[in-house]
């Protein structure tokens, strides 16, 4: 059929392949789980993004709501792992219906004002309560066991967070491809049309929001788990536009593009001493070594070639480049 | 033809920030017709078009779809109740293939709207009859053609395919002919004239000659109120009629 051009399926079997190697070619299992939690919540952000065009500017409400309950739940409560996971989804869910309820009848910079809007009470909130541990953050939470499996072990948790990551990642690639997801087509494309084909277009975009906030606490959740402490970082604004960073440098609306930029927004946050350094010796510009104080720089030298050179992200323009049909833009 | 009124307004009005758009209209569409509404621009047939299909809350009177109140419906519920409107611009889903854009027409009434669960595969059951629409209105050659694709009049044609995937008893019409060519125009007429059998239509149109040809019944609009009514003969004859065309252009009226 001339659809929409595909990226070629041996490419989702390779990388597949070469995340299930990774630990044992080099990588630091808990840098590698930090990238899938941040790839699983820049996917479940592309969900409602990518596919309606709602962009929400409050995800990290339910991404660090989801990792403080869940941290709540391990260290205070002593619920097993995949309970206190759970109860981080159902909050997110919950949060998610609230934001959703109030924000899906608005379009544009109004939705998201409405999500940013509510994100920031959520963010207070955390500030003042007693559980998050404020300023501090919540610390020591337990990684504990997964059904009798020792999850201390780094290379253990990295494999169950891969497991999860991927059929997290599948599960969203088939409501894109789903009837319902159809009808989500259909509603961002002509809204009005869908309404006068008897749609409830507001209760379709309830339906992805509530989707892309289960995911997205899911990935808090995880990501909690993984590292062993919450933070307020993680409920902040900034965090909410770091995963429309990501989600815009991989390529929104492509299946393959939030996990490129998540993957790639990471390593410079993490490892831009290591960069700065190689930079450095490749080329004895000293220059370089001081880009490690400035992350959050090249992060936005990054964002702003994207945009200037590929407006639709990495795996948007590789995808063009393999070709098979062109949507004409209308 | 038979006599029962299928759609029915009772002093119909739509105020904007003191502007009366539409004043106290009484509309009575007789079921199985091709009902036009016309006037000339500014006269109010949009508003009251985007009042009948519940796309605006009118500030008073009453709409009556059969004998059931309507009034206060979701725009969404009078689709499903059997009237279905189209849209001044071709209305189609410009990324999906023309038969998914008929599908979509078909997936809510099949119980396959809200499955995000399960691959898409499962619409195939609705092909068969998503290509029956395709064939009556000529668009069965190309199905896995983006509807973006399609030249505008296709596009017209697309839509009212989509429209009568939904079984509607009423089909609101808005401007089915505005920016088509002399061709298309005779094409989506002959459809218009063709899915009418059985259906009721309301439609708005500027074009005259396409009015003449095809509608039972014509209410004629100024300045947000009811100037006439009746066949397009007796419209067309009607002093007043002629007058409120006057400084538009007269020959829009014999065209």
């Amino acid at each position: 059929m001339p659809r929409r051009p595909r990226i070629p399926v041996y490419m989702v079997w390779g990388l597949l392949l070469l995340a299930i190697a990774a630990p044992w070619l080099g990588l630091y299992p808990v840098l590698g789980m930090r990238m899938m939690c941040f790839a699983l919540f820049a996917c479940a952000f592309n969900l409602l993004a990518g596919y309606t065009g709602l962009i929400s500017f409050g995800h990290a409400a339910l991404f660090g709501g989801a990792g403080y309950i869940t941290g709540l739940a391990l260290t205070s409560w002593g619920w097993s792992t995949p309970a206190g996971i759970l109860l981080g989804v159902l909050v997110a869910l919950a949060i998610g219906l609230v934001m959703g309820v109030l924000a899906v009848r608005r379009y544009g910079i109004y939705f998201s004002m409405v999500t940013l809007a509510l994100a920031q009470i959520v963010y207070f909130y955390c500030l003042q309560a007693d559980f998050t541990g404020g300023e501090d953050g919540l610390q020591g939470i337990p990684r504990g066991t997964l059904f009798g499996l020792p999850l201390q072990s780094d290379r253990v948790m990295y494999y169950v967070v891969l497991v999860v990551f991927v059929a997290s990642w599948w599960f969203m690639r088939r409501i894109v491809r789903s009837p319902f997801g159809q009808v989500l087509q259909a509603v961002s494309e002509n809204e009005p049309r869908t309404i006068s084909l008897g749609y409830r277009a507001n209760r379709y975009k309830l339906g992805v929001f509530l989707l892309s906030a289960g995911f997205a606490g899911l990935a808090g959740a995880l990501k909690s788990v993984v590292m062993g402490f919450e933070t307020l970082t993680d409920v902040h604004w900034s965090t909410s536009g770091l995963v429309i960073l990501m989600t815009l440098v991989g390529g929104l609306g492509t299946d393959l593009g939030p996990i490129l930029g998540a993957v790639i927004i990471t390593v410079l946050e993490e490892k831009m001493g290591t960069i700065s350094r190689f930079l450095e010796q490749l080329t004895g510009i000293h220059w370089f070594a001081t880009l490690n104080d400035s992350a959050s720089m090249v992060n936005g030298a990054i964002f702003v070639l994207c945009v200037l050179l590929f407006r639709r992200g990495i795996v948007g323009a590789l995808r063009e480049r393999w070709g098979g049909a062109q949507v004409p833009a209308d | 033809m038979s006599n029962t009124t299928i759609l029915r307004t009772r002093g119909l009005s739509k105020h904007f920030a003191g502007f009366a758009a539409v004043q106290n209209v009484d509309i009575e569409v007789a079921q199985g017709s091709i009902h036009a509404l016309v006037g000339p621009n500014g006269a109010g047939k949009t508003t009251c078009f985007n009042l009948l299909s519940k796309f605006l809350d009118p500030s008073s009177g009453d709409i009556y779809f059969h004998d059931q109140n309507i009034t206060r419906m979701q725009p969404a519920d009078v689709a499903r109740l059997g009237m279905v409107r189209s849209f001044q611009i071709s209305a189609t889903f410009p990324h999906m293939t023309l038969l998914e854009n008929v599908r979509v027409g078909l997936q809510r009434s099949a119980g396959l709207a809200h499955q995000f669960w399960r691959p898409t595969r499962v619409l195939k059951r609705l092909d068969d009859e998503a290509m029956r629409f395709l064939d009556l209105v000529g668009l069965v050659a190309q199905p896995d053609q983006l509807a973006a694709n399609l030249p505008y009049g296709h596009k017209r044609a697309l839509e009212l395919a989509t429209t009568l995937a939904m079984n509607p008893q009423l089909l609101l019409l808005d401007e089915p002919t505005q920016g088509l060519g002399h061709e298309d125009v005779e094409q989506v007429t002959e459809l218009i004239r063709r899915v009418a059998q059985g259906r009721t239509v309301l439609m708005v149109e500027h074009n005259m000659s396409v009015i003449s040809r095809i509608c039972d019944r014509v209410t004629v609009m100024q300045r947000g109120q009811v100037l006439a009514e009746g066949s397009y003969a007796e419209v067309a004859g009607n002093p007043e009629v002629i007058a409120a065309y006057m400084g538009e252009s007269t020959e829009e009226m014999h065209a």
